[in-house]
């Protein structure tokens, strides 16, 4: 048990940034096709970062790249209790512990960009929040445990009696993957309003840990679309990875083909899928399990 | 070795006081026609994040400052390029009672793009020469770390002398 724990622990640790990265290359790359672009190498989320670790040190305040590092710390250990088998309602405490400092480190560089970045991720937070403890809710009504250990353990697929958290879930990956229409706080795409809105200040080095982390923080994201497919067999492993990836090109699907919302209707949004499919999915697995 | 900086080369363009010909031009080489981001060039828009500082239109006493200040928030390495011959020389601007001339006037400019307006592949060829003298600086930055820092420490020290030096003068007051 121990043993399976550390191994995939230190899977996780090597192997999250690569997959993130490749991901996001992809994602690049994809991007670049459906606006018939011949798009950077599939390689470049690496070049930027190993760019960003070569640039000089500058920061306006020295609490900011503290709280940059806490918050790197925060999400790499949300990802190790989720992959070592965790509790869930811990891993989601901890990746929100995580942000929290991200919107700290942005507040404490008294730059009106980045605290407009701040106030967004702030209200996104509370947009994506209610979903994201129904999701945990759900696992823990079918499984009758919140630790991912018991969920993999489980010798049922648990997607279609909670069709409706799954629907919820991705839907509020978009908020958690800033794609549009909910990039409100930041972006990866040229959206200028708000210079680089919550990574303004953050320069180099910084901006480069803060990179990583978003790839460890997306492959974990993905995992938990892999947690409503693991039925114990070998093909629930093989459709929950393909799922997972898939949702990911999904939501670059997404991203290309919607404008940026306001922070209004991202909230509304999502609090009212939460409230129709999260709740009524709840209830239903109340009444059922 | 050869730096990761000229292979994501992120840049931020300016506007000077030029015609607007040279910033469409800029942006000519975003659009899928040109699309430099094959090269890892991003238009990023935010000076901190910046490696390349295009500069389009001449250099005027009202945006003298801002051209200054946008350069000093790029961290090292950094190159300038002035795109279009309003940003080399002042242009037909030059005489012009309240403009300055070409970028020059105020900051180190790396690679020029003549031209009225400056053709996307030019700006391209200007940017990509520029790669060439990010990979200079940085090669230039990793021998000369541990001198450049000495003296930033005494420089500090030097403004807090000063600093107290006044507080003291106001005090006897």
């Amino acid at each position: 048990m121990i043993v399976k724990a550390v191994i995939s622990i230190i899977a996780y640790l090597v192997l999250a940034p690569l997959v993130g990265g490749l991901l996001a290359g992809l994602e690049r790359k994809l991007s670049a096709k459906m606006q018939r672009r011949v798009g950077p190498p599939v390689l470049q989320p690496f070049y930027d970062v190993f760019k960003l670790f070569e640039k000089e040190k500058m920061a306006p305040t020295r609490f900011q790249d503290f709280y940059v590092l806490i918050f790197v710390v925060f999400v790499i250990a949300s990802g190790l209790l989720f992959f070592a088998g965790g509790d869930l309602l811990l891993v989601i405490f901890t990746l929100t512990i995580a942000t929290a400092f991200l919107i700290v480190a942005a507040y404490s560089s008294n730059s009106p960009y980045a605290e407009v970045g701040a106030e967004r991720e702030l209200l996104a937070m509370m947009a994506y929040e209610p979903m994201v403890l129904l999701t945990a809710i759900g696992f823990y009504m079918y499984h009758g445990s919140f630790n991912v250990r018991d969920i993999l353990a489980s010798d049922t697929m648990c997607l279609l009696p909670m069709l409706g958290i799954f629907v919820g879930w991705i839907f509020i990956l978009t908020l958690k993957f800033r794609k549009s229409p909910f990039d409100l706080s930041m972006s990866h795409h040229a959206h200028q309003e708000l210079v680089r809105g919550l990574t303004t200040e953050f320069v180099g080095r910084t901006m480069g840990l803060i990179e990583i982390s978003h790839w460890y923080e997306n492959v974990f994201l993905l995992g938990f679309v892999f947690l409503f497919f693991a039925n114990g067999t070998a093909w629930g492993w093989v459709i929950g990875i393909v799922v997972a990836i898939l949702t990911y090109f999904v939501e670059v699907f997404i991203d290309n083909t919607f404008a940026r919302m306001k922070w209004q209707f991202a909230f509304k949004a999502s609090w009212i899928i939460a409230i129709v499919l999260g709740m009524v999915n709840i209830f239903v697995l109340y009444l059922c399990y | 070795m050869s730096a990761y900086v000229t292979k994501s080369p992120w840049v931020v363009h300016y506007d000077g006081s030029s015609c607007n010909g040279c910033d469409i031009e800029v942006l000519a080489c975003l659009t899928p026609m040109y699309d430099v981001e094959r090269f890892g060039i991003i238009n990023c828009g935010n000076p901190k994040h910046a490696d390349v500082f295009l500069v389009t239109g001449s250099v005027n006493e009202q945006n003298k400052g801002i051209v200054k200040q946008i350069y000093e928030q790029m961290p090292e390495p950094k190159v300038v390029v002035a795109v279009g011959i309003c940003a080399c020389s002042g242009g037909i601007f030059k005489d012009c009672y309240n403009v300055l001339g070409g970028v020059d006037q105020v900051i180190p400019v790396d690679a020029y793009v003549p031209g009225c307006a400056a053709r996307p592949e030019a700006i391209i060829d200007a940017v990509v020469k520029g790669l060439g003298v990010l990979q200079a600086k940085r090669d230039a930055m990793l021998e000369q770390k541990p001198a450049e820092e000495a003296p930033a420490e005494e420089a500090v020290e030097e403004t807090a002398e000063a600093v107290e030096e006044v507080k003291e003068e106001g005090g006897e007051e």
